[in-house]
Protein backbone atom coordinates (compact mmCIF):
# COMPACT_ATOMS: atom_id res chain seq x y z
CA UNK A 1 0.00 0.00 0.00
CA UNK A 2 1.42 3.36 -0.95
CA UNK A 3 1.03 6.80 0.58
CA UNK A 4 1.24 8.76 -2.64
CA UNK A 5 -1.43 11.24 -1.63
CA UNK A 6 1.08 12.94 0.62
CA UNK A 7 3.41 15.44 -0.96
CA UNK A 8 5.14 16.13 2.37
CA UNK A 9 6.25 13.63 5.06
CA UNK A 10 2.95 12.44 6.61
CA UNK A 11 4.39 12.51 10.13
CA UNK A 12 4.91 16.26 9.76
CA UNK A 13 1.32 16.86 8.64
CA UNK A 14 -1.53 17.55 11.10
CA UNK A 15 -4.45 15.14 11.13
CA UNK A 16 -6.87 17.48 9.37
CA UNK A 17 -4.44 18.01 6.50
CA UNK A 18 -3.93 14.25 6.16
CA UNK A 19 -7.70 13.84 5.95
CA UNK A 20 -7.86 16.61 3.36
CA UNK A 21 -5.18 14.87 1.29
CA UNK A 22 -6.98 11.51 1.52
CA UNK A 23 -10.22 13.03 0.27
CA UNK A 24 -8.39 14.83 -2.54
CA UNK A 25 -6.90 11.47 -3.58
CA UNK A 26 -10.34 9.86 -3.38
CA UNK A 27 -11.84 12.66 -5.49
CA UNK A 28 -9.17 12.04 -8.14
CA UNK A 29 -9.85 8.31 -8.15
CA UNK A 30 -13.59 8.82 -8.52
CA UNK A 31 -13.03 11.21 -11.44
CA UNK A 32 -10.75 8.66 -13.12
CA UNK A 33 -13.37 5.93 -12.65
CA UNK A 34 -16.03 8.17 -14.19
CA UNK A 35 -13.84 8.63 -17.26
CA UNK A 36 -13.15 4.91 -17.55
CA UNK A 37 -16.83 3.97 -17.34
CA UNK A 38 -17.71 6.62 -19.90
CA UNK A 39 -15.25 5.04 -22.33
CA UNK A 40 -16.38 1.46 -21.61
CA UNK A 41 -20.03 2.38 -22.03
CA UNK A 42 -19.24 4.08 -25.35
CA UNK A 43 -17.89 0.85 -26.88
CA UNK A 44 -20.00 -1.83 -25.16
CA UNK A 45 -22.78 -3.46 -27.20
CA UNK A 46 -24.16 -6.03 -24.72
CA UNK A 47 -27.29 -4.45 -23.13
CA UNK A 48 -26.86 -6.26 -19.79
CA UNK A 49 -23.21 -5.24 -19.50
CA UNK A 50 -24.19 -1.68 -20.38
CA UNK A 51 -26.81 -1.61 -17.65
CA UNK A 52 -24.32 -2.82 -15.06
CA UNK A 53 -21.72 -0.27 -16.04
CA UNK A 54 -24.25 2.56 -16.04
CA UNK A 55 -25.26 1.50 -12.54
CA UNK A 56 -21.63 1.41 -11.46
CA UNK A 57 -20.97 4.84 -12.96
CA UNK A 58 -23.92 6.15 -10.96
CA UNK A 59 -22.14 5.08 -7.79
CA UNK A 60 -19.06 7.03 -8.87
CA UNK A 61 -21.21 10.14 -9.46
CA UNK A 62 -22.34 9.85 -5.86
CA UNK A 63 -18.86 9.19 -4.45
CA UNK A 64 -17.31 12.06 -6.41
CA UNK A 65 -20.02 14.45 -5.24
CA UNK A 66 -19.66 13.43 -1.59
CA UNK A 67 -15.88 13.84 -1.70
CA UNK A 68 -16.26 17.26 -3.29
CA UNK A 69 -18.84 18.45 -0.79
CA UNK A 70 -16.64 17.35 2.12
CA UNK A 71 -13.67 19.25 0.74
CA UNK A 72 -15.74 22.37 0.03
CA UNK A 73 -17.12 22.40 3.57
CA UNK A 74 -13.61 22.22 4.94
CA UNK A 75 -12.25 24.96 2.66
CA UNK A 76 -14.22 28.23 2.75
CA UNK A 77 -12.27 30.01 -0.03
CA UNK A 78 -12.74 27.02 -2.35
CA UNK A 79 -16.41 26.87 -1.41
CA UNK A 80 -16.82 30.57 -2.15
CA UNK A 81 -15.36 30.17 -5.65
CA UNK A 82 -17.31 26.97 -6.33
CA UNK A 83 -20.52 28.67 -5.25
CA UNK A 84 -20.16 31.10 -8.15
CA UNK A 85 -19.47 28.38 -10.74
CA UNK A 86 -21.43 25.24 -9.89
CA UNK A 87 -25.05 24.94 -11.06
CA UNK A 88 -24.91 28.36 -12.75
CA UNK A 89 -26.01 29.27 -16.26
CA UNK A 90 -23.83 30.97 -18.88
CA UNK A 91 -20.21 30.76 -19.92
CA UNK A 92 -18.24 28.63 -17.47
CA UNK A 93 -14.96 30.50 -17.89
CA UNK A 94 -16.67 33.85 -17.35
CA UNK A 95 -18.43 32.49 -14.29
CA UNK A 96 -15.09 31.24 -12.99
CA UNK A 97 -13.37 34.59 -13.39
CA UNK A 98 -16.30 36.37 -11.77
CA UNK A 99 -16.46 33.92 -8.88
CA UNK A 100 -12.75 34.28 -8.21
CA UNK A 101 -13.00 38.07 -8.25
CA UNK A 102 -16.00 38.07 -5.91
CA UNK A 103 -14.34 35.67 -3.51
CA UNK A 104 -10.93 37.29 -3.32
CA UNK A 105 -10.88 40.74 -4.87
CA UNK A 106 -13.98 42.81 -5.55
CA UNK A 107 -15.76 43.06 -2.27
CA UNK A 108 -14.00 39.94 -1.16
CA UNK A 109 -13.81 41.51 2.25
CA UNK A 110 -16.76 43.75 1.69
CA UNK A 111 -20.09 44.01 3.37
CA UNK A 112 -20.78 40.30 3.01
CA UNK A 113 -17.50 39.34 4.62
CA UNK A 114 -14.46 37.57 3.30
CA UNK A 115 -16.26 34.33 2.70
CA UNK A 116 -19.70 32.98 2.10
CA UNK A 117 -20.61 32.88 5.79
CA UNK A 118 -19.29 36.39 6.43
CA UNK A 119 -16.54 35.10 8.70
CA UNK A 120 -12.84 35.86 8.70
CA UNK A 121 -12.25 32.22 7.65
CA UNK A 122 -9.45 31.66 10.12
CA UNK A 123 -10.23 28.00 10.78
CA UNK A 124 -7.46 25.66 11.81
CA UNK A 125 -4.06 27.22 12.43
CA UNK A 126 -2.11 23.96 12.68
CA UNK A 127 1.13 24.54 10.88
CA UNK A 128 0.86 28.33 11.20
CA UNK A 129 3.88 30.26 12.50
CA UNK A 130 3.97 30.63 16.28
CA UNK B 1 -27.37 39.28 4.41
CA UNK B 2 -26.85 37.08 7.43
CA UNK B 3 -27.09 37.75 11.17
CA UNK B 4 -23.86 39.78 11.17
CA UNK B 5 -25.76 42.62 9.42
CA UNK B 6 -22.52 43.88 7.87
CA UNK B 7 -24.26 45.59 4.97
CA UNK B 8 -26.15 47.83 7.44
CA UNK B 9 -22.89 49.36 8.66
CA UNK B 10 -21.76 52.73 7.26
CA UNK B 11 -18.49 51.15 6.13
CA UNK B 12 -17.21 50.97 2.55
CA UNK B 13 -16.00 47.74 0.96
CA UNK B 14 -12.41 48.92 1.29
CA UNK B 15 -13.08 49.80 4.92
CA UNK B 16 -14.37 46.29 5.59
CA UNK B 17 -11.36 44.87 3.82
CA UNK B 18 -9.06 46.85 6.09
CA UNK B 19 -10.92 45.80 9.25
CA UNK B 20 -11.10 42.12 8.26
CA UNK B 21 -7.42 42.06 7.39
CA UNK B 22 -6.42 43.75 10.65
CA UNK B 23 -8.60 41.40 12.71
CA UNK B 24 -7.31 38.32 10.93
CA UNK B 25 -3.71 39.38 11.55
CA UNK B 26 -4.27 40.07 15.26
CA UNK B 27 -6.27 36.91 15.83
CA UNK B 28 -3.93 34.58 13.97
CA UNK B 29 -1.00 35.49 16.17
CA UNK B 30 -2.88 34.99 19.44
CA UNK B 31 -5.17 31.99 18.77
CA UNK B 32 -2.83 29.43 20.30
CA UNK B 33 -5.26 26.55 20.78
CA UNK B 34 -6.01 26.36 17.05
CA UNK B 35 -2.31 25.83 16.38
CA UNK B 36 -2.27 22.68 18.50
CA UNK B 37 -5.67 20.97 18.51
CA UNK B 38 -8.08 19.56 15.92
CA UNK B 39 -10.47 22.03 14.33
CA UNK B 40 -13.81 20.94 12.90
CA UNK B 41 -16.19 23.15 10.96
CA UNK B 42 -17.30 25.85 10.64
CA UNK B 43 -20.80 24.41 10.76
CA UNK B 44 -22.68 27.71 10.68
CA UNK B 45 -24.37 30.09 13.09
CA UNK B 46 -27.45 27.84 13.36
CA UNK B 47 -25.36 24.89 14.60
CA UNK B 48 -26.05 24.56 18.31
CA UNK B 49 -24.64 21.34 19.73
CA UNK B 50 -21.91 18.74 19.33
CA UNK B 51 -22.88 15.08 19.33
CA UNK B 52 -21.18 13.21 22.16
CA UNK B 53 -22.59 9.79 21.34
CA UNK B 54 -23.69 9.47 24.97
CA UNK B 55 -27.05 9.06 26.64
CA UNK B 56 -28.61 9.76 30.05
CA UNK B 57 -31.25 7.60 31.68
CA UNK B 58 -34.82 8.85 31.77
CA UNK B 59 -37.09 8.05 34.66
CA UNK B 60 -39.78 6.41 32.65
CA UNK B 61 -41.02 6.07 29.11
CA UNK B 62 -44.23 7.73 27.89
CA UNK B 63 -46.02 4.39 28.00
CA UNK B 64 -45.57 0.87 29.32
CA UNK B 65 -43.46 -1.75 27.58
CA UNK B 66 -40.72 0.52 26.27
CA UNK B 67 -37.50 1.91 27.68
CA UNK B 68 -36.18 5.42 27.13
CA UNK B 69 -32.89 7.30 27.01
CA UNK B 70 -32.02 10.94 26.47
CA UNK B 71 -29.18 11.95 24.16
CA UNK B 72 -26.43 14.04 25.70
CA UNK B 73 -24.97 16.80 23.59
CA UNK B 74 -22.41 19.51 24.18
CA UNK B 75 -23.99 22.93 23.56
CA UNK B 76 -21.96 25.46 21.63
CA UNK B 77 -20.97 28.62 23.45
CA UNK B 78 -20.82 32.11 21.99
CA UNK B 79 -18.08 34.66 22.59
CA UNK B 80 -18.47 38.30 21.65
CA UNK B 81 -16.05 41.22 22.03
CA UNK B 82 -17.58 44.61 21.23
CA UNK B 83 -15.67 47.65 20.03
CA UNK B 84 -16.25 51.10 18.57
CA UNK B 85 -14.51 52.80 15.69
CA UNK B 86 -14.51 56.46 14.77
CA UNK B 87 -16.46 57.18 11.59
CA UNK B 88 -14.09 60.04 10.93
CA UNK B 89 -11.17 57.60 11.00
CA UNK B 90 -13.02 55.29 8.60
CA UNK B 91 -13.60 58.20 6.20
CA UNK B 92 -9.91 59.07 6.34
CA UNK B 93 -9.03 55.47 5.55
CA UNK B 94 -11.30 55.68 2.48
CA UNK B 95 -9.31 58.77 1.42
CA UNK B 96 -6.15 56.71 1.59
CA UNK B 97 -4.91 57.30 5.14
CA UNK B 98 -2.69 54.36 6.03
CA UNK B 99 -2.57 54.98 9.77
CA UNK B 100 -6.19 54.53 10.80
CA UNK B 101 -6.67 54.09 14.53
CA UNK B 102 -7.84 50.49 14.90
CA UNK B 103 -6.70 50.15 18.51
CA UNK B 104 -10.18 49.21 19.71
CA UNK B 105 -10.39 46.42 17.14
CA UNK B 106 -6.93 45.15 18.11
CA UNK B 107 -7.92 45.11 21.77
CA UNK B 108 -11.15 43.23 21.07
CA UNK B 109 -9.31 40.72 18.87
CA UNK B 110 -6.78 40.05 21.60
CA UNK B 111 -9.49 39.70 24.24
CA UNK B 112 -11.54 37.18 22.30
CA UNK B 113 -8.42 35.20 21.38
CA UNK B 114 -7.41 35.08 25.05
CA UNK B 115 -10.91 33.95 26.00
CA UNK B 116 -10.74 31.10 23.46
CA UNK B 117 -7.30 30.06 24.72
CA UNK B 118 -8.40 30.11 28.35
CA UNK B 119 -11.57 28.13 27.61
CA UNK B 120 -9.64 25.44 25.76
CA UNK B 121 -6.59 25.14 28.02
CA UNK B 122 -8.05 25.93 31.46
CA UNK B 123 -11.80 25.53 31.01
CA UNK B 124 -14.85 27.73 31.44
CA UNK B 125 -16.95 27.09 34.48
CA UNK B 126 -20.28 25.61 33.53
CA UNK B 127 -19.53 25.61 29.82
CA UNK B 128 -16.29 23.87 28.83
CA UNK B 129 -13.90 21.40 30.44
CA UNK B 130 -10.41 22.54 29.56
CA UNK B 131 -7.36 20.46 28.71
CA UNK B 132 -5.74 21.17 32.07
CA UNK B 133 -8.88 20.30 34.04
CA UNK B 134 -9.31 17.01 32.20
CA UNK B 135 -5.70 15.84 32.41
CA UNK B 136 -5.23 13.05 34.97
CA UNK B 137 -1.50 13.69 35.16
CA UNK B 138 -0.09 15.55 38.10
CA UNK B 139 0.86 19.06 37.06
CA UNK B 140 4.60 19.66 36.80
CA UNK B 141 5.86 22.74 38.66
CA UNK B 142 7.82 25.13 36.48
CA UNK B 143 10.64 26.51 38.52
CA UNK B 144 11.66 30.15 38.64
CA UNK B 145 14.75 29.36 36.63
CA UNK B 146 14.63 28.39 32.97
CA UNK B 147 17.47 25.95 33.62
CA UNK B 148 14.86 23.42 34.65
CA UNK B 149 12.62 23.88 31.60
CA UNK B 150 14.20 21.17 29.38
CA UNK B 151 13.97 18.62 32.19
CA UNK B 152 10.37 19.59 33.01
CA UNK B 153 9.24 19.47 29.38
CA UNK B 154 11.09 16.18 28.83
CA UNK B 155 9.42 14.84 31.98
CA UNK B 156 6.01 15.81 30.62
CA UNK B 157 6.76 14.09 27.31
CA UNK B 158 7.88 10.98 29.19
CA UNK B 159 4.62 11.03 31.18
CA UNK B 160 2.69 11.08 27.90
CA UNK B 161 4.75 8.21 26.51
CA UNK B 162 4.08 6.20 29.68
CA UNK B 163 0.36 6.64 28.96
CA UNK B 164 0.80 5.40 25.40
CA UNK B 165 0.37 8.86 23.92
CA UNK B 166 2.55 9.23 20.85
CA UNK B 167 3.93 12.45 19.40
CA UNK B 168 4.78 14.76 17.97
CA UNK B 169 4.10 17.03 20.91
CA UNK B 170 3.37 20.74 21.08
CA UNK B 171 3.92 23.28 23.83
CA UNK B 172 1.63 26.21 24.66
CA UNK B 173 3.49 28.81 26.69
CA UNK B 174 1.90 31.62 28.67
CA UNK B 175 3.15 35.12 27.93
CA UNK B 176 5.76 35.30 30.67
CA UNK B 177 7.05 31.79 30.04
CA UNK B 178 7.22 32.40 26.30
CA UNK B 179 9.24 35.58 26.72
CA UNK B 180 11.57 33.82 29.10
CA UNK B 181 12.13 30.87 26.77
CA UNK B 182 12.75 33.01 23.71
CA UNK B 183 15.29 35.26 25.43
CA UNK B 184 17.26 32.45 27.06
CA UNK B 185 20.37 30.76 25.79
CA UNK B 186 21.70 27.77 27.65
CA UNK B 187 25.30 27.13 28.56
CA UNK B 188 27.32 27.28 25.39
CA UNK B 189 24.89 29.71 23.78
CA UNK B 190 22.41 27.11 22.53
CA UNK B 191 18.93 28.71 22.38
CA UNK B 192 16.51 27.18 24.88
CA UNK B 193 13.75 27.42 22.26
CA UNK B 194 15.66 25.09 19.92
CA UNK B 195 16.41 22.66 22.73
CA UNK B 196 12.70 22.44 23.61
CA UNK B 197 11.85 21.96 19.93
CA UNK B 198 14.13 18.93 19.79
CA UNK B 199 12.45 17.41 22.84
CA UNK B 200 8.92 18.00 21.55
CA UNK B 201 9.40 17.42 17.80
CA UNK B 202 6.51 19.86 17.41
CA UNK B 203 5.63 23.56 17.64
CA UNK B 204 6.04 25.94 20.57
CA UNK B 205 3.35 28.59 20.52
CA UNK B 206 2.74 31.90 22.26
CA UNK B 207 -0.48 31.39 24.21
CA UNK B 208 -1.76 34.56 25.86
CA UNK B 209 -4.16 33.64 28.65
CA UNK B 210 -2.41 30.39 29.52
CA UNK B 211 -1.04 30.23 33.04
CA UNK B 212 2.28 28.40 32.86
CA UNK B 213 2.41 25.95 29.98
CA UNK B 214 0.77 22.86 28.55
CA UNK B 215 2.46 19.97 26.74
CA UNK B 216 0.10 18.01 24.51
CA UNK B 217 0.14 15.44 21.75
CA UNK B 218 -0.45 16.59 18.18
CA UNK B 219 -1.21 13.11 16.82
CA UNK B 220 -4.85 14.15 16.34
CA UNK B 221 -8.18 12.96 17.70
CA UNK B 222 -7.47 13.88 21.32
CA UNK B 223 -8.77 17.46 21.54
CA UNK B 224 -11.61 18.66 19.33
CA UNK B 225 -12.61 22.27 18.75
CA UNK B 226 -15.90 22.39 16.87
CA UNK B 227 -16.68 25.71 15.27
CA UNK B 228 -20.22 26.89 14.58
CA UNK B 229 -19.70 30.42 13.28
CA UNK B 230 -15.99 31.04 12.93
CA UNK B 231 -14.67 34.37 14.14
CA UNK B 232 -16.46 37.16 12.33
CA UNK B 233 -16.95 40.91 12.55
CA UNK B 234 -20.58 41.92 12.87
CA UNK B 235 -22.43 45.22 12.99
CA UNK B 236 -24.33 46.45 16.04
CA UNK B 237 -25.24 50.14 15.60
CA UNK B 238 -23.88 53.56 14.73
CA UNK B 239 -24.42 57.28 15.24
CA UNK B 240 -22.80 60.33 13.74
CA UNK B 241 -19.54 59.78 15.57
CA UNK B 242 -18.89 56.09 15.92
CA UNK B 243 -19.83 52.71 14.50
CA UNK B 244 -20.25 49.89 16.99
CA UNK B 245 -19.05 46.49 15.84
CA UNK B 246 -18.21 43.21 17.47
CA UNK B 247 -16.10 40.11 17.00
CA UNK B 248 -18.06 36.93 17.53
CA UNK B 249 -17.78 33.17 17.30
CA UNK B 250 -19.61 30.07 18.46
CA UNK B 251 -17.85 26.83 19.32
CA UNK B 252 -17.65 23.79 21.52
CA UNK B 253 -14.58 22.02 22.80
CA UNK B 254 -14.17 18.59 24.27
CA UNK B 255 -11.32 16.41 25.39
CA UNK B 256 -11.49 12.92 23.90
CA UNK B 257 -8.25 11.68 25.51
CA UNK B 258 -7.60 13.35 28.87
CA UNK B 259 -4.22 11.58 29.16
CA UNK B 260 -2.88 13.36 26.07
CA UNK B 261 -1.75 16.52 27.88
CA UNK B 262 0.36 17.53 30.88
CA UNK B 263 0.09 20.91 32.59
CA UNK B 264 3.20 22.80 33.66
CA UNK B 265 2.05 25.19 36.36
CA UNK B 266 3.84 28.47 37.06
Amino acid sequence: MGFDQYHEPPEELPADIRTFARLCASLTEEAEALGWYEQRIAVETDPQALAIMRDAQGEEFKHFSMDLEFLLRRTPPWRAVAHGILFQEGDIVERGEQAEAEAFDEGGSGAQGSYEDGSLAIGSLKGAPR
Amino acid sequence: MNHLLRSHAPISDSGWELLDSEARERLTSALAARKLIDFSGPHGWEYSATNLGRTSPLGKAPSRGVSALKRRVLPLVELRASFELSRSELRDADRGADDMDVGALDKAAHEIAVAENVAVFHGWDGAITGIGEASPHEAVKLGDSTEGYPGQVAGAVEQLLCSGITGPYGLALGREQYRTVVETAEHGGYPLLDHLHKILEGPIVWAPGVKGAVVLSLRGGDFVFESGQDLSIGYDSHDGEVVRLYLEESFSFHVATPEAAVVLKP
